[in-house]
């Protein structure tokens, strides 16, 4: 699902909620981002950074105070919401409380004036999918919370959308139901093929479930890319540091090509790092390096980097081991625990930290 | 261990007991005022309408059914025998009739309003409540005479037409059903407004953009999702007002010129000038039965639709 068509196209868009006396909120700052056909797309951020803004843009509950949004390369920048053919799974869920649940569910192909037997039998089949069958005549407040979400899934999906908006879906369920659901909504946007666009403040669920994810911040876009280009590859520090753990390290370029650059660290050591798509880096910059992508070492004069171990932290699947190094700065090395094999450590030891090939990553900022 | 669990529950069912008696010991004063202040006038209007009336008002203790032969019947002077007489029956209708409209119009009037302070900023929302409360600022019966001066033949609207040309001869509405049934949609306003916006200020609006989003348009909202949801607001609105409405005595009396006498009048009349007491006593119980019956039905029906949606 690499390329396909725009499902969902973002130009130049800027939103401004004009508040009391004067003050006027930026919401979104000349924000365009291309979203592919049948492509689970996440807007990751944390409150504030204007991805419910973008999400209730392309609903049309608010309207774009510049640019224009696309759906499959018509604006709909001027169409209510009602006259979208896009639906949305509220945070929190928004079900109507004096319909059952197969009143929930029928609701929008009523509204679409569908003939009562096509609701049925669709309302039915939306009740399979959500594995709800048997719960179509309770009432919404008679349910539990993942059933009420099961519901708005259904509900949504029912109409057959071209795009599905999740805001928030899971944030309301405890950490079990929150994995069984994100399962069950990579199956659901599966099986029935259509463009999901998720919105949430949780890395690891971005991680787990898109195919492609934005990173916003302060209403801006900061970096497009799959699960792996985000985590691997940052290209701010923002980025860097909401997706994950990660270590910074100063450093010195001395030279670049092919779309990596000759950085010398702080300590001396020269390595190479990648670097953001279209930037070319000079003089002082941040490189970082993931936990994971380097390890601890006995062999000090093979290592990248040297220092004494100041703590080791067990975490059950994995240990964190925080090195002092001796420029000054520390750097924290994670090892996957396994029941054979690897070297014990202690705190004091002295020590060093070797970079795996193409750890490094040359930050924009 | 069994003993144990049932000692515990059985501390904890004591526990819960003494808690509900306290509770009930918090509702004594209100149970004691309605008890003495409700209940006994009750018994003594049900006792007096099964008693005869005394020449000069009060009642003469000796059973008697006339108090509710009379509602319906006039005994002939000549030969004492019962004749069809709806003149009250008439005046029931009258008042019924207003009290539907009254409740109507004030919902019609009253929903727009409440749906429109209720979607204000919430700190300009308690203005309006506050603007709305104004009336009670003042007495009802102030209010009622000020309403005559302002609709009668010399009154403000007619000065005004005639001034302006408009009329050259004042248009008549003091003492007219115009009269009472404005007098009746100003006094009651308040009271249907206030519990419409006590309910749709509580609606959550993203069930309105939920709906939108689900291709229903402006008035599919409005009809399949706001109204459904404020349901118990219009019920206790219309309650507030239908009620009160089906009792009304000093608006119809100053504006209905005694004219138009509705039930609540027309029971005064039977204590004062009337003195029949009896008869009195019995219209205000066939009153409340028609206010109970009609309450039944309402409640049933509305509770149906909020069930059904």
């Amino acid at each position: 699902m690499a390329a396909g068509q725009s499902a969902i196209e973002a130009r130049g868009v800027t939103k401004i909620f004009q508040g009391a006396e004067q003050q006027s909120f930026k919401a979104l700052d000349n924000v365009s981002v291309t979203i592919r056909e049948n492509e689970f797309f996440t807007l990751l951020g944390p409150s504030g950074c204007g991805k419910t803004t973008l999400l209730r843009l392309i609903a049309g509950f608010d309207f774009p105070t510049e640019g224009e949004i696309l759906l499959y390369g018509r604006d709909i920048a001027p169409l209510p919401p009602f006259k979208r053919p896009v639906n949305t799974v509220f945070q929190n869920y928004a079900l109507f409380p004096h319909m059952t649940v197969g009143q929930n569910i029928g609701f929008g192909l009523e509204m679409l004036g569908k003939p009562r037997p096509a609701i049925e039998a669709r309302v039915a089949e939306m009740l399979r999918l959500v594995r709800m069958e048997e719960l179509r005549n309770r009432k919404t407040s008679q349910i539990s919370g993942g059933q009420q979400q099961r519901v708005a899934l259904a509900r949504a999906l029912a109409p057959q959308p071209k795009v599905l908006l999740l805001d928030e879906p899971l944030s309301a369920l405890d950490y079990k139901l929150r994995k069984d659901m994100q399962i069950e909504l990579k199956r659901l946007q599966h099986e029935t093929g259509i463009t999901f666009i998720f919105v949430t403040h949780d890395q690891e669920e971005a991680l787990t479930m898109s195919d492609r994810i934005a990173v916003m911040s302060k209403g801006k876009i900061l970096q497009v890319g799959s699960p792996h280009d985000i985590y691997d590859r940052p290209s701010e520090r923002f980025v860097a540091n909401f997706i994950g753990e990660t270590n910074f390290i100063e450093a010195t370029v001395s030279g670049t090509a092919n779309g990596q650059a000759s950085v010398r660290l702080s300590n001396g050591a020269a390595i190479s790092a990648g670097v953001p798509e279209g930037f070319t880096p000079s003089g002082k910059v941040t490189v970082v390096v993931r936990p994971e992508h380097a390890d601890i070492t006995g062999d000090r004069a093979r290592s990248t980097m040297t220092g004494s171990l100041s703590n080791i932290v067990y975490f059950g699947t994995d240990t964190h081991y925080h090195v002092k190094l001796d420029g000054g700065g520390e750097f924290v090395v994670r090892r996957q625990n396994s029941r054979v094999g690897g070297t014990t450590h202690e705190v004091g030891e002295a020590i060093g930290v070797a970079f795996e090939e193409g750890a490094a990553q040359v930050l924009r900022d | 261990m069994m003993p144990e669990l049932s000692r515990a529950a059985a501390v904890a069912l004591a526990a819960e007991q003494a808690a509900t008696s306290r509770n009930r010991l918090l509702t004594a004063p209100a149970l004691a005022v309605i008890t003495v202040f409700g209940i006994l006038p009750l018994i003594i209007i049900g006792v007096y309408s099964f008693l005869k009336a005394a020449a000069y008002g009060g009642v003469v203790w000796e059973f008697s059914t006339d108090g509710y032969l009379n509602f319906l019947f006039q005994r002939d002077i000549f030969d004492d025998s019962l004749q069809f007489a709806p003149d009250y029956l008439i005046i029931y209708l009258r008042t019924l009739i207003y009290s539907v409209a009254t409740t109507a119009i004030c919902l019609l009037v009253g929903y727009p309003t409440a749906y429109y302070m209720a979607t204000r900023p919430p700190a300009q929302r308690n203005w309006w409540v506050l603007l709305i409360t104004i009336p009670f600022w003042s007495n009802l019966l102030v209010r009622t005479l000020a309403i005559m001066f302002i609709i009668r033949d010399e009154g403000l609207i007619n000065a005004l037409l005639i001034w302006l040309r408009v009329i050259d001869k004042p248009i008549t509405m003091l003492y007219t059903n115009f009269a009472i049934m404005l007098g009746l949609l100003y006094s009651f306003l308040p009271f249907m407004v206030l519990p419409l916006y006590a309910s749709l200020e509580k609606l959550d609006f993203r069930m309105v953009e939920a709906g939108h989003d689900l291709y229903a348009n402006k008035r599919q909202v409005l009809w399949r999702i706001i109204i459904p949801l404020s349901m118990p607001g219009i019920v206790a609105g219309c309650l507030l007002v239908f009620i009160p409405a089906l009792g009304s005595y000093v608006t119809p009396l100053i504006l209905g010129g005694g004219i138009h006498l509705m039930i609540g009048d027309l029971i005064a009349q039977q204590f004062g000038v009337g003195r029949n007491w009896p008869l009195g006593s019995a219209q205000a119980l066939i009153l409340m039965a028609v206010v109970l019956i009609a309450l039944y039905f309402y409640v049933r029906n509305t509770s149906g639709q909020v069930k059904h949606g």
